[in-house]
Parts: structure tokens; sequence; C-alpha cells
């Protein structure tokens, strides 16, 4: 029988040489106690960032317009969460690569309608005004075409819509009950009444912030809130944090792809980053097994300064 | 009940199997090889140290709820902790992966121990992107929302919908340290098990 052949990259060498004393318990409690100290002082000294959440009320309060026409885009299903597609809605293109395209495989299992859950049904809860109930009611009886023609002279307009006096003003009398219906989420909204509504909506004990968060996530002021702290996309915000702070650095690779075609152009642009990852993720951990990557590290001769008192011994 | 039918129960067995593979000198060893002498040793240590201030801080803070430290000074000072343990923790994590990788140390019967660790590196980001997405402020809403997007595209979002608060916390505080926690022992007993990867040899230039 013959002896199979050694393999460097595979197989480790039988050590015969000297051992020298070991207390791994004091190595732990050692490190254990300057990691303790280190950590606690860079709590003193540096502390967390703890920037206050948006709300929707923040929000309507501080910009009113640009709440006013997001909440004009759920209401006409022209939002991009209305558009997104799976796991919300029906109504987008779904990432993909080739054929395939996990997201429209899996479906939509956390479902999202803009107009309802987001407007319709906000002010439906409301107390009865005659106004809101005679511009709810105009909605809910009129046909999809004719919500349709609404939400298209909307978005003709959107773009001039103004506020003033508590109600939003539309340059434009095509638009139905729209501007009555924004007028009064407007209302709910910077009263703070709108957060709780879409809160309430999973029942009195929640803590799924889905769809407030979808909601907030349409508008341009928080968008313009994260550039301001350099967590845009395109500014590595991924790895970000608020303030000067370290954040997740250890997602630098995976933030990376997004700065850079075709991942940052391509529509599926998440897609292929994630898919990217994964290949990159699978190699790391198979690294042992895949002939070629397994040498890199005995061509690099990095070893050689880590285990160089050995290798002098040798010598 | 005679001698032969005791060693044959299971529980025998097993304290067997457990003593042969892992004596008590090899678990706690008081000497170790003497190549065994770079500072690059040290990260594995300090990863373990911190992953142990990691969780003592988070268990401080699950004491009174996701929320308090935002109007605690106390709760802020540990939250501060929390995050700088968890900083200290991955950098300490990614220098011991890449001196082992640099060292090879899968080599001779190790790749299982490298397996688990580069999973324990996945699990870990898993557990810091879960509290960053459970800290219940600005931070945390702008993570989530753009986070979605890569998560939805594979259609992980379906299941594992990061703007369910509730979810990602519960997954922050308890599935993914049992994870770590679970992967981390595993990766130290296979590292005592197997021991620490000897040096290549100086003429080791063969084909892979």
């Amino acid at each position: 029988m013959t002896k199979k052949p050694f393999r460097p990259d595979v197989d480790a060498p039988e050590y015969h040489g000297a051992y020298v004393p070991y207390d791994i318990i004091k190595e732990g409690a050692i490190a254990f106690l300057v990691v303790l100290v280190l950590t606690a002082a860079l709590a003193i000294v540096f502390s967390s960032p703890d920037e206050k959440a948006v709300t929707i009320k923040t929000w309507s309060n501080a910009n009113t317009v640009d709440f006013a026409q997001t909440a004009g885009d759920e209401l006409t299903a022209t939002s991009d969460v209305a558009t997104y597609g799976a796991p919300y809605n029906n109504n987008g293109t779904s990432q993909h690569w080739g054929f395939l395209s996990p997201e429209k495989w899996v479906g939509v299992r956390i479902a999202v309608n803009t107009t309802n859950d987001f407007v319709i049904n906000p002010l439906s809860d409301q107390p009865a005004q005659p106004q809101l109930t005679a511009a709810l009611d105009q909605w809910k009886s009129a046909s999809s075409a004719t919500q349709g023609a609404w939400g298209a002279a909307y978005t003709k307009v959107e773009a001039n819509l103004t506020y003033s006096n508590g109600q939003v003003h539309l340059p434009t009398t095509a638009a139905g009950p729209i501007a009555v219906l924004l007028s009064y989420e407007t209302q709910m909204a910077r009263s703070g009444a709108l957060d709780q509504a879409l809160i309430a909506q999973n029942g009195f004990y929640t803590t799924n912030y889905t769809k407030p968060l979808l909601f907030i996530s349409d508008g341009t002021y928080f968008a313009g809130l994260a550039t301001k702290q350099h967590l845009a996309g395109d500014q590595w915000g991924m790895m970000n944090e608020t303030g000067q702070y370290p954040g997740q650095a250890w997602l630098w690779l995976y933030t990376f792809w997004y700065q850079v075609p075709p991942y940052n152009t391509s529509a599926s642009g998440d897609f292929l980053v994630w898919g990217t990852m994964m290949i990159l993720t699978a190699l790391m951990i198979l690294l042992p097994f895949i002939p070629g990557l397994r040498s890199i590290p005995r061509r690099l001769k990095i070893y050689r300064i880590i285990w160089r008192e050995h290798y002098a011994r040798e010598a | 009940m005679s001698n032969a039918q005791i060693e044959r129960q299971w529980t025998s067995r097993l304290r067997h199997r457990v003593v042969e593979k892992l004596p008590p000198d090899r678990l706690l060893p008081d000497t170790q090889p003497a190549y065994v002498a770079s500072w690059i040793y040290v990260f594995g240590v300090t990863t373990m140290a911190a992953l142990g201030i990691v969780i003592l801080t988070g268990v401080i803070l699950a004491l009174d709820g996701p929320q308090w430290w935002h109007s605690s000074s106390l709760g802020h000072f540990v939250n501060s902790m929390h995050l700088w343990s968890v900083e200290i923790f991955f950098f300490a994590m990614v220098v011991h992966l890449w001196g082992k990788f640099s060292m090879a140390a899968w080599r001779g019967g190790r790749s299982l121990t490298w397996v688990t660790g580069a999973v324990t590196f996945l699990a870990s980001i898993l557990a810091g992107f879960t509290g960053y997405v459970s800290q219940t402020n600005f931070d945390s809403q702008w993570i989530a929302t753009q986070a979605k997007d890569g998560i939805n595209s594979t259609g992980g979002g379906a299941f594992f919908n990061v703007l369910n608060l509730g979810q990602m916390l519960m997954w922050h505080i308890v599935l993914l340290p049992l994870a770590a926690l679970a992967l981390t022992g595993l990766h130290v007993i296979m590292v005592r098990v197997k021991g620490v990867v000897p040096p290549f040899e100086d003429n080791a230039e063969v084909s892979a």
C-alpha cells in the first residue's frame, strides 16, 4: 500500500519540537479585563449616537408639502412602495438576473395597499366630519377608472401642491376629492394621530412598524436627513452611522459594490450585490476545500512573519 | 448490573468518547507548542473577551426593555459600552480571521474549525445588523428601510422583515446570540481537540 502524498495546503506536518508553559485561564482573564477597560474608556470618551426617530408628526410639521405630496402618491398608488412589487404588492417589476427572481417566486407575503392602508383607512376611522365623509364617499364609490383619472390629474400638478391655512391646495379641479382627503390626512399627520392610526392597524399590542416606516421612507424629508448624516447609499451609507462613529465597518465589501457599475446602475442592483456576496461568502466558508485558493497563504508567505521565531530556531 | 452492561450504557459510551477526544489536559492545557509565539494569536482570545462584554452589556440593556437607554444616562453609557465592545469584537475577529487565513489554519484535519469560524463571523454580522435596526432611533429607521431592498431582492425579506422591530429584536437578543455562542463554543472545542496548526514546512513548495 502506497502512502498518500503530502499536500502542504491540506496536511500539516507533525510537530516534534518544544512545548512552553501556557496559562489559558490567565490569558482569558487578562484579555477580558483589558477589553473591559478599553470598552469603558471608549464609551466614556466617545459615547454613542442616538438621533431621535422620525415620526410622521415631525415630518409633516417640518416639511408639510413633502408629506402631502407623498400622501398623494400613496393615495394614487404611484409612490415607490405602491409600485414596489413583492413582498408588498404585485405592482412592480421584481429584481432578477436572467430567469432568477426569488423575490417574484416568493410573492406577496407582507401585503401593503398604500391607498387604503396609508390614507383611506386612517381617514375612515376619524370622527365623522361632513366634508371628509363626503370626500371619502366620493372616493370609495368611484370606479377604478375614475380614481385613476383623478390620480393622473393629481400627478400632473403634484409639484405645484401648496399648503396654507390647514388646507392642501391643488391647481386643478380634475383631481376629484384628492385635495380634501390630503387636507384631512395632513391634519391627522401634524397632530400625531396618523402615527397612532398606522401603528394601531396591527392591534393594541404591536412591535411591527413596517407600514409607518414604508410611508416615511417614501418622502424626500427622510432621505434628506440621511444624506446630511452621510448615510445615503452612494455615500457608503450601509456601513456608516449617524455622527462621526465607525458604524458597521465590517460591511465595507457589501457596501463597496453599491458604488460601482453595474451594481449601481442596474435596476436589479440589490439582487446582483447579494448574489455576488453570497458567492464570495461561500468561497470563504469552503476555502479549505478549493484547490488554488487554499494555496494563496502558502504563496503569500505572510506566515513566515507570524512564525519567524520558529523558522529562526529551525535554521 | 454487570460492568459490561454499565459500559454499554449511552451515558458511559458518551463519557468515554468525550474523554478520548478531549481529555482534560487538552481542554485546559498548561503548555503549548513553542511556535505559538506571535501577537496574532492574541486576537482569538480578544474576540472571545469582547463577545463576553457584548453579552454582558446586552443583558444589562435588556433588563428594562428596548427603549430605556434613550432617557437614562446610565442606560446610554451601557449602550455606548455595548457599541464599542461590538466594534472591538469585530476588529479582533477580522484580524483573527486574516491571521488564520495567512497560516492556512485549516491544514491537518482542521477544515471544520475554519468553517465554524467563518459561519460564526456571518452569524455575528447578522447579530450586529439586527442590533443596529433594533436601536429604536433614526439610525435604526434608516438602516432598516435601506436594508429591506437587498433582503427583499433575495426573497428573504418576506420572512425576515427588517421593518418589524419585534422580529429583529427577538433575533438580536435570543436567536443570534444563541447561535453565536453555540458556534463559538464548537469552534473553541475544535481548536482544543485538533490543537493549533503547526507552521508550514520550510520546503513545502510542492503542488497543492
